[in-house]
């Protein structure tokens, strides 16, 4: 009797440490949601996203579960669609700067989910987290590279929109380009889009024919890197890597790199340690990455390679004084660094020896 | 300014042009004939991805070209089908021809964005090219601009030196008048529809074929858009098109040299540019109309032709 009980107990136990073994180890996945701005096609912004979507579902497998939504607009639509997955995911990454309300919005409702907002600002709640790159890192040893290769001494600067976003990747390539080259000069030509190809290979052709041998872009197609590639000049390549589309062209791009990111914050959703933060990586993260490095000389190359190492211990700073605003009023002292806010979050100024005027 | 800019400009501005001089020339006859098509976006989107898919497939200019005007066709005669013999309003059809081809071209075309092809570039020819100055400013164009220009001849003098052009013209001026004198409204309105499906698909194809060779989702960007508005500015005369795609497609290049010379004209009042002298344009019309001096603007445009007989 006695010994029947026993084993029952036993059984029991047995049958509960197992239970609880295999809820921990066979757990729910753990669902996470994509909103995207554009279509995952464009090559840029978008496409980097994803890729970071796919890199979460190569670290995860089966323990998550994810759902991705494209070309989302800005409006009323995008608060509609982050409400829907809100009702079926743990965890929601909205991956544009002009979701922000729509996200505080549905994350003042849905207490439980998870909100991840990219380029915000804004944390009312404590389930929603911001985070962000240092691209201008990456605008650091792209400018290098373009102040070592150019013979015009003309680097053209493709831009989207006059935003601190932009102004800090052509401040920074400018003043490396600078400091390896005293005589460059850039061409800051304004599109005033993110995507319309047409526009952006006139825009390249329009830098070209007025000497500029090396091309930047801050948009997102890779027209002007197939217009370099025909014209025989070198270009770089935006938020993924685009040496398909200029063989010879193609100096470096600068990769969008969110994958580990996401991995990591879906992770901790599974993990139960998930918190409210605001993320800013650069390269020594590992957020802003770098295709390879072709069609350069083995000096240059290493060069880069160093530059990158440098970023990576945390050694240079982009923006490391004296530096002077545009207007000859000083920014920075000797060996000086600016604060994260709000010089470097709100940049509206370029900075002494850039020739062009600033957009207003 | 040395030589070379100037000629980089020029090639520049042709290059911007064409694909509107294309679209409109199409939706001028279109027009004339008395329908709206307001789906000229969706014709060229398609147009763009078809030249693109079969020029990467086959390597050949010429079959790509004549796949994206087949392709415009076939999307324009959805618009034929519905407008024509189903009778649907002009506007909302052609705004849903709009929405579908942009949703359709970025649907099919999912598995290109990844692909570049070779551009179709100019025509070389020895010792005439190599004129100088005369040599890169009359034969340095791509064979597809020539190709523009040679349209819109045609079509000027398809609509005012034959007899089916006049006929064209009167339908478009009134419908049932041409009725009833025996002319087959619905055949000349499709037969327009279709060509001005070709142009629209022509004109997306430049922008994948010559402009930049990728295909990208939403490439031709609003110059669906403009085209229609330049129809308007041209005043329905096949010749101020040129003049017009000149200076809609010339003020982008001119405005983007122009900053790579530090001189700054916002690019907001640039954009809206096309569309201000559309708009001034159609109020002139307004009032020349009001004074019965010129009416240019086709009477029965947009308006559901019915046979009643």
């Amino acid at each position: 009797m006695s010994n029947g009980r026993l084993t029952s107990i036993v059984k029991i136990s047995l049958l509960s440490a197992i239970m609880a073994l295999t809820s921990s180890a066979f757990a729910d996945p753990v669902k996470a949601a994509f909103v995207y701005i554009g279509p995952t096609g464009d090559h840029g912004w978008t496409y980097a996203h994803d890729q970071g979507a796919n890199h979460l579902k190569d670290k995860m497998g089966d323990n998550v579960e994810i759902t991705r939504i494209e070309s989302v607009a800005e409006n009323s639509d995008s608060a509609r669609v982050i409400t829907s997955l809100a009702r079926k995911n743990d965890i929601i990454f909205t991956t544009s700067f002009g979701y922000m309300e729509p996200t505080i919005k549905v994350a003042a409702n849905y207490p439980d989910v998870k909100f991840e907002h990219a380029t915000g600002y804004k944390r009312p709640t404590d389930n929603i987290s911001t985070y962000s790159a240092r691209f201008y890192e990456g605008r650091h040893v792209i400018g290098k590279i373009a102040g070592r290769m150019t013979k015009s001494n003309v680097i053209g600067y493709i831009a989207s929109f006059p935003i601190p976003e932009v102004i800090r990747g052509i401040n920074s390539a400018f003043l490396a380009a600078r400091s390896v080259n005293p005589d460059v000069q850039i061409k800051i030509v304004w599109v005033y889009t993110w995507f319309d190809p047409g526009k952006e290979a006139d825009a390249a052709n329009a830098l070209i024919a007025q000497g500029a041998d090396i091309i930047m872009q801050h948009t997102d197609s890779t027209a002007a890197m197939t217009v370099a590639e025909e014209k025989g000049v070198h270009a770089f390549g935006q938020a993924s890597d685009m040496s398909a589309w200029g063989p010879n062209a193609h100096l470096t791009s600068i990769i969008n790199n969110w994958g580990p990111y996401y991995a990591d914050r879906v992770q901790a959703v599974a993990d139960g340690t998930w918190a409210s933060s605001d993320t800013f990586h650069g390269v020594p993260e590992g957020m802003v990455a770098f295709a390879a490095m072709q069609n350069m000389p083995d000096d240059v190359k290493l060069e880069a390679e160093m530059t990158i190492l440098d970023l990576e211990f945390g050694d240079v700073h982009p923006f490391t004084g004296p530096i002077n605003k545009q207007d000859g009023s000083p920014w920075l002292a000797e060996g000086e660094t600016p604060p994260m806010f709000p010089d470097i979050i709100t940049m509206d100024f370029y900075v002494e020896g850039i020739d062009s005027k600033y957009p207003n | 300014m040395n030589e070379g800019l100037v000629f980089a400009i020029i090639i520049g501005i042709s290059i911007a042009s064409a694909p509107l001089i294309f679209a409109a020339i199409g939706e001028l006859v279109v027009e004339r004939s008395g329908v709206l098509n307001l789906g000229v976006e969706g014709m060229m989107i398609v147009g763009a991805l078809a030249g693109f898919v079969v020029e990467f497939h086959t390597e050949s200019s010429l079959l790509a070209v004549l796949a994206a005007l087949l392709a415009g066709m076939a999307i324009a005669s959805i618009f034929a089908f519905l407008t024509q013999i189903l009778l649907t309003n002009h506007v909302a059809t052609g705004l849903a021809l709009t929405l579908f081809g942009l949703g359709i071209a970025a649907f099919v075309g999912r598995s290109y964005t990844e692909e570049n092809i070779e551009l179709i570039s100019e025509i070389h020819i020895p010792l005439i090219s190599d004129l100088p100055i005369i040599g890169p400013l009359l034969f340095g164009y791509n064979p597809l601009v020539y190709l523009a220009f040679i349209m819109v001849f045609l079509v000027w003098w398809f609509l005012f030196k034959t007899k089916q052009g006049l006929i064209l013209r009167a339908i478009g001026d009134n419908h049932d008048a041409a009725h009833a004198i025996g002319h087959n409204v619905i055949r000349y309105r499709v037969l327009a529809i279709l060509f001005g499906g070709a142009m629209a698909g022509i004109g997306g194809a430049f922008l994948s074929l010559v402009q930049v060779p990728i295909w990208g989702e939403d490439m031709t960007a609003g110059r669906g858009w403009i085209a229609l508005a330049l129809v308007v500015f041209s005043s329905w005369q096949p010749f101020k098109v040129i003049l017009g795609a000149l200076i809609f497609g010339g003020i982008t290049v001119i405005q983007l040299h122009a900053q790579g010379f530090d001189i700054r004209i916002s690019a907001a009042y640039m954009s809206m540019l096309p569309y201000l002298a559309t708009i001034v344009i159609l109020v002139s019309l307004r009032i020349r109309d009001k004074n019965k001096t010129n009416r240019t603007m086709p009477n029965c445009l947009g308006r559901i032709f019915h046979s009643t007989t």
